[in-house]
Order: C-alpha cells, then structure tokens, then sequence
C-alpha cells in the first residue's frame, strides 16, 4: 500500500493555477425513474416506457452535485448541463438549474442515441464550449452500458478517471479516487479531463422551491444533433427484448434447524 | 476468425473473470490473449495465461504505465493490436470497463457491455434495467468490442495448454494520467466474484462491528465471502468493493445468504442469478423473499448466531 504523495489540499488552495475561468460540463440523461420496475413490451420490440414517471439519472445528479461543489469552493467557476434526447429532455436540464447549474443545452434527438453517437455529440460540444472538465455520470440506469465517459475521453484523447469517488482539482490536475474491484485507487489526470461519478462522489442535494422557480429563468439553448453535425445510426439493433428467467417461488421455513435440514438434504448446497 | 482477449493477471495467476472472458470468446474463434503488467513480472503473468486451455498465442507487453491498468495506454495498445482481430474482448470486470468502451470509441465501435449470452459472431444478450430485461442485439460494426459477464460463462481451466508467448509492442505513453496508489485490503476469505457461498449484509445490521459479530463467525463456518447492499456500504459497515448489485459487483454463488436486506431491484440485479438463495429478514413482507428459496423471518441478531452454531 503505497501512501499519497500530496495530502488532500484546503478548500482554498483547491484553485486551477494560471486560470481564471474554470468551466464544467455536466451531461444529464432523462431516464425511467429508478423506483419503477420496468418490464418487456408483449411484442418484445422493447421495454414499456409509456406513462412511466422519468427523472434524471442519479448518477447525473451526483455529477452534477459535484460540479458544484467544485464550484462553490472556488475551484470552478461555471457549470453546464448538457442532455441529449427528445424534448421532455429540456425538465431533466431544468432540474440540473435547480440544484443549480448556471446553464443548459438540448441536443434534440428523436430518441436517445446509442454511447457512440452521445460521445460524438458531447465532443462537438466540448468543442463548443471548451470546458476544464466534464463529469458524467458512470453508468445510466436505463440502459446501464457504463459506456459514455470513457468513449468521450477516448474521442477528445483526454485521460479519464472513471468511477470517482473522490476528485481534488490542483495544479492543473485532477486527482481522482476510484472505486474498482479490489478496493480503490488514486490516479492523477491532467486538465483538461473526464471524470465519471460513482455513488458514493457525494450525497445530491434536492432542489429547494425558490431555485426551481429561478431555474425557469436561467438560459437554455436548444440545438438540433444535424446542427452539430453527428450521424447518430444506430450500430446495434434490437433482434429482441424479453424478461429474465424467473425464480421459482420458494418457500418459508419455520426455524433454524427446518433451513439447515433443507440446505443440506434438499438444496445440497452446504 | 481470431479474439483478442485482454486477461487480467493478478499474482501471477489469471483471474477467474478472465477465464470466463476466454471461455466466452473460445465461442467465436482462435483466441489470442493481451497480458500486461511491469516489466519484471510480465512474464510470468504471459505464462499463467499460456497455460489455459483454447488460448493460442498470448501477447505479452510490460512497463510502469500498463502494470497498473491504466486506461489512456491500454486503450491505445488494445488499438494497435486491433487490426487482426474480429473480435476484442474483456471481463466486465471494473478494469474491463474502463478500459474497453475508450478503445471501442478510438475504433468508431459501439461497444456491448456485460455479454451473458452469444447467439452468433454479431449478436449477443445483455440485460438492461438492472436485469429486468434481457435485449438480444445485433451489431453492424465490423469490428466487435464486448465485455463478459463473468457469472454467464463457467471459466476457462488454468491449466492444460501451451500457447506461443510473443512480444507486443507499447505505445508510447505520455504522462497525462498518472497512477497514485490503491488501497486494495487482502483477505483470507474467497473473492466475491469467485465465491462458492456469499453471506451477505444490509442496513438491517445496523453498523460495522455487528458485520464482524454477527456475519463473520457465519461466514467463517461456510468459508463464504461477505458481501453488502448498497445502504451497509454507504453506511459505512463495510468497504466499497463489498457492495452487491446493478451498480456494485455481479455474483451467482452456490449458496447466497442475504441478511437484513430488504431486496430492492437494484440488489436483486446482482444477486439474483444465485443457485439457491436465503433470506433473513423480520419483515414477512420484504421483497427479497420473492427471491428466495428458502425465507426465514426472524429477528437477525437472533437467527444468524443460531444458524452459524448449527453448521
Ligand atoms: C440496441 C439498442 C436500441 C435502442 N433503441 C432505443 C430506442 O429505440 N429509443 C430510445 O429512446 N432508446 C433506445 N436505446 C437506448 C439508448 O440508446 C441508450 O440511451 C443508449 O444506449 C445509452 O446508453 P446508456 O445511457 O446506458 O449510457 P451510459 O454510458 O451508461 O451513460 C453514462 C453517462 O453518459 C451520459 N449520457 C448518456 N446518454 C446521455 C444523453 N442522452 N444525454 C446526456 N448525457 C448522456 C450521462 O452522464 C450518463 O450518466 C437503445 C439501446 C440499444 C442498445
Ligand atoms: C442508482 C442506484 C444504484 C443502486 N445500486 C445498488 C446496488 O448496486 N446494490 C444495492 O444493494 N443497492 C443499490 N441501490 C440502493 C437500493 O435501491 C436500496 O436502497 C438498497 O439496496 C437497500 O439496502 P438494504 O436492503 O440494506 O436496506 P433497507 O432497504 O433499509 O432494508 C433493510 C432490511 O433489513 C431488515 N431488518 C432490519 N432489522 C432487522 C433485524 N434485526 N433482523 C432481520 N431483518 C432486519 C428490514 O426488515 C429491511 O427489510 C441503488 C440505488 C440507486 C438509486
């Protein structure tokens, strides 16, 4: 175990050096809220989405948290939505600006497109929008490709600290805990950079009345995917969508001694 | 055709999940295996992984900035070893994640994660929805980029077979990311991945000490692995890399004992893939009794003890 060779900085000196503007972009996605258990449509053409209540995905929102975090420290001093999608898209971004993101932009899509063709559309926008850093979330709970981030990182050939759990800006450095198999561990990425959020970054705060209604007068732009130039084809199609195996019904037991007699003679498992 | 499998090796040994991958792959072709790591271990890591039944040239390339996995030169490796190959693939492993979706983009591939089934050298079974649904997709890359999910496929034996090992050629690697340190704890109790029984712990256990009171002793009679929901590592009982789930680690034991968790669908999308599941709960109505073989209801601070003195 190796120790680390900066102590975590003061608040204060938590400042990107030589740099006055500090800006970050948060991708936001609009998905099935994650209370509701979703099931395949009878034709198996997908999952049933109709009527069902949608939020913002709660890794974004633990994004979007620490961004401004980032920036209520001093670290940063702009934070961006972006979400990519139809334009109901737009309450998902409205929601980020009332926990308090400066700004937002739409990019309308008449679906959501696959990871490849979200990270071809968020590089236009960094290129747009030249930020510091963007934090998305690690994974979508619709889709759960965990796939965005890095492809995004990839296409930009910035280095990526996936999985956070921890991110200390310095230096024109981020340095970043991650959340991997066998514990954690620390990287060292130079700005510009990736980082994607994993639950335990922070906790989110909820939006407070007043600064939803002040959301609703915070500026969003709305872009079409043509605009920016992307083919967002589909590279995978769905042959088929259809329910998991299901359990067998079990049963309940009665005492300790019935769970050990059926683990041993009937399940065999111990 | 030929797969290119990228095999994480840990102490010299190839990792389960790894085995897995190369099962996995062994259904779509010839499999050539990826070993990295420092310079000086490298080798014996390439060997390791020369011995597995089905692999038939292992790639070895080793200095500072592959040894710890990073993903800027293990993408731009995975890049340029690309070429032959029809077929790239790792573990779903927290490695494999990382990793494989950057070389996928750098390929202009749309990558398909945590593969559980594969039906032809383009189509593949995933879940999405925390496993509510399983999606059969079909790909149009010429290129396919996958990572397996290692409980889908029973892994590859270690030993048996005798690959050619030959040299690859790094990239090389600019200092825009740089590894720091890790903090990975060992213990003497099987990996969660890997583990025959997993004895596992939520909120209702209420803190870290009844983890080692209560859940160890129970553990230790079954020589199981301990995992946790969501809320005992947020909670701070147990370590991150503990955390069973859509969002954690995805398991499917022999035996899966879940205490004091009540089974929300993001836990069951990790767990419920076990052979026999036990629930422990003292609420007759939590949902994870939908899942299991056996329930008791029961008060945990008064079963668990009982449970582990019968065994
Ligand atoms: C074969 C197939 C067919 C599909 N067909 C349809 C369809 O017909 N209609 C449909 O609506 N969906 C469809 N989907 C789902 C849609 O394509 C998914 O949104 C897409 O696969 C993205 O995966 P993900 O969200 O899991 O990405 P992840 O990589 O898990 O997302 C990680 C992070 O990236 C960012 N991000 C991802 N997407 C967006 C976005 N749109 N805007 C802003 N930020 C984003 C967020 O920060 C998120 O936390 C289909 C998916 C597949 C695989
Ligand atoms: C984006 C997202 C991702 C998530 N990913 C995961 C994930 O990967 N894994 C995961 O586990 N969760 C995940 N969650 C959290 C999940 O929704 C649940 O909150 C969590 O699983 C609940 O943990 P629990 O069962 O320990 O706690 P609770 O739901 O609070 O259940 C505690 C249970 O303990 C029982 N109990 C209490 N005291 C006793 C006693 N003395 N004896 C017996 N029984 C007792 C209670 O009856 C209750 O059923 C995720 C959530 C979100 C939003």
């Amino acid at each position: 175990m190796q120790g680390r060779p900066q102590g975590p900085a003061s608040h204060r000196r938590q400042r990107v050096s030589g740099k006055k503007t500090m800006k970050i972009l948060v991708p936001v996605k609009r998905v099935v809220d994650y209370n509701i258990k979703v099931r395949p449509k009878a034709d198996g053409t997908g999952v049933e989405t109709a009527g069902l209540k949608m939020s913002m995905n709660p890794f974004d929102e633990i994004a979007v948290e620490e961004a401004l975090r980032l920036r209520e420290k001093g670290a940063a001093t702009e934070v961006v939505a972006v979400s990519i999608g139809v334009q109901q898209a737009q309450d998902t971004l409205r929601t980020a600006m009332a926990m308090g993101a400066d700004r937002a932009i739409l990019v309308l899509t008449e679906e959501s497109p696959e990871p490849l063709a979200v990270a071809k559309i968020l590089k236009a926008i960094v290129e747009r929008e030249t930020p510091d850093l963007v934090i998305l979330g690690k994974q979508a709970i619709d889709d759960d490709m965990n796939a965005t981030g890095q492809m995004l990182a990839g296409l930009l050939g910035w280095p990526q600290g996936t999985f956070a759990s921890k991110v200390e800006l310095a230096d024109g450095r981020a340095e970043v805990e991650r959340e991997v198999d066998g514990g954690t561990e620390v990287v060292s990425i130079a700005l510009p950079a990736i980082v994607t959020a994993d639950l335990r970054l922070n906790e989110p705060r909820y939006a407070s009345l007043p600064n939803i209604m002040k959301a609703k007068k915070k500026p969003l732009e709305t872009l079409q995917a043509s605009d920016v130039g992307v083919d967002t084809t589909r590279r995978l199609t769905v042959v088929s969508v259809a329910e998991p195996p299901a359990r067998k019904a079990g049963v309940k037991v009665g005492s300790v001694e019935e769970l050990v007699e059926k683990l041993r003679n009937e399940a065999k498992v111990i | 055709m030929t797969v290119l499998v990228f095999v994480e090796t840990e102490a010299g040994h190839v990792r389960q999940a790894s085995r897995s991958a190369i099962a996995a792959a062994s259904k779509l072709g010839e499999v050539h295996a990826l070993v990295v790591g420092d310079a000086a271990s490298v080798g014996a890591s390439a060997e390791a992984a020369a011995k597995i039944p089905g692999v038939t040239k292992v790639l070895k390339a080793g200095n500072d900035a592959l040894a710890h996995t990073l993903a800027e030169p293990l993408a731009d490796l995975l890049v340029s070893l690309a070429g032959d190959y029809s077929h790239i693939v790792a573990a779903a492993s927290s490695v494999g994640k990382n990793v494989l979706p950057r070389a996928a983009a750098l390929l202009d591939v749309q990558p398909i994660p945590d593969v559980l089934d594969i039906v032809d050298a383009d189509t593949f079974v995933r879940p999405i929805y925390a496993g509510n649904a399983l999606a059969t997709v079909k790909s149009a890359d010429a290129k396919k980029v996958l990572t397996i999910r290692a409980t889908s496929f029973d892994p590859a034996p270690a030993e048996g077979g005798s690959a050619a090992i030959e040299d690859a050629a790094a990239p090389a690697s600019g200092d825009t990311s740089r590894f720091v340190s890790s903090e990975t704890p060992t213990s003497d109790r099987p990996e969660l991945e890997s583990a025959r029984v997993i004895v596992s712990g939520g909120r209702g256990l209420q803190n870290g000490e009844n983890f080692k009171t209560v859940l160890e002793p129970l553990a230790d009679k079954l020589g199981a692995a301990i995992g946790a929901s969501r809320v005992a590592v947020d909670s701070g009982y147990v370590p991150n890399d503990y955390q069973v789930g859509q969002t954690g680690k995805i398991v499917a034991p022999e035996l899966y004992i879940a205490v004091g968790i009540s089974g929300a669908i993001q836990h069951l999308a990790g767990m419920k893939d076990s052979k026999v599941i036990v629930a422990i709960n003292k609420d007759e109505d939590a949902p994870i009794f939908q899942v299991a073989d056996y329930g008791l209801v029961g008060d945990l601070f008064d079963v668990v003890p009982k449970l582990a003195a019968a065994l």
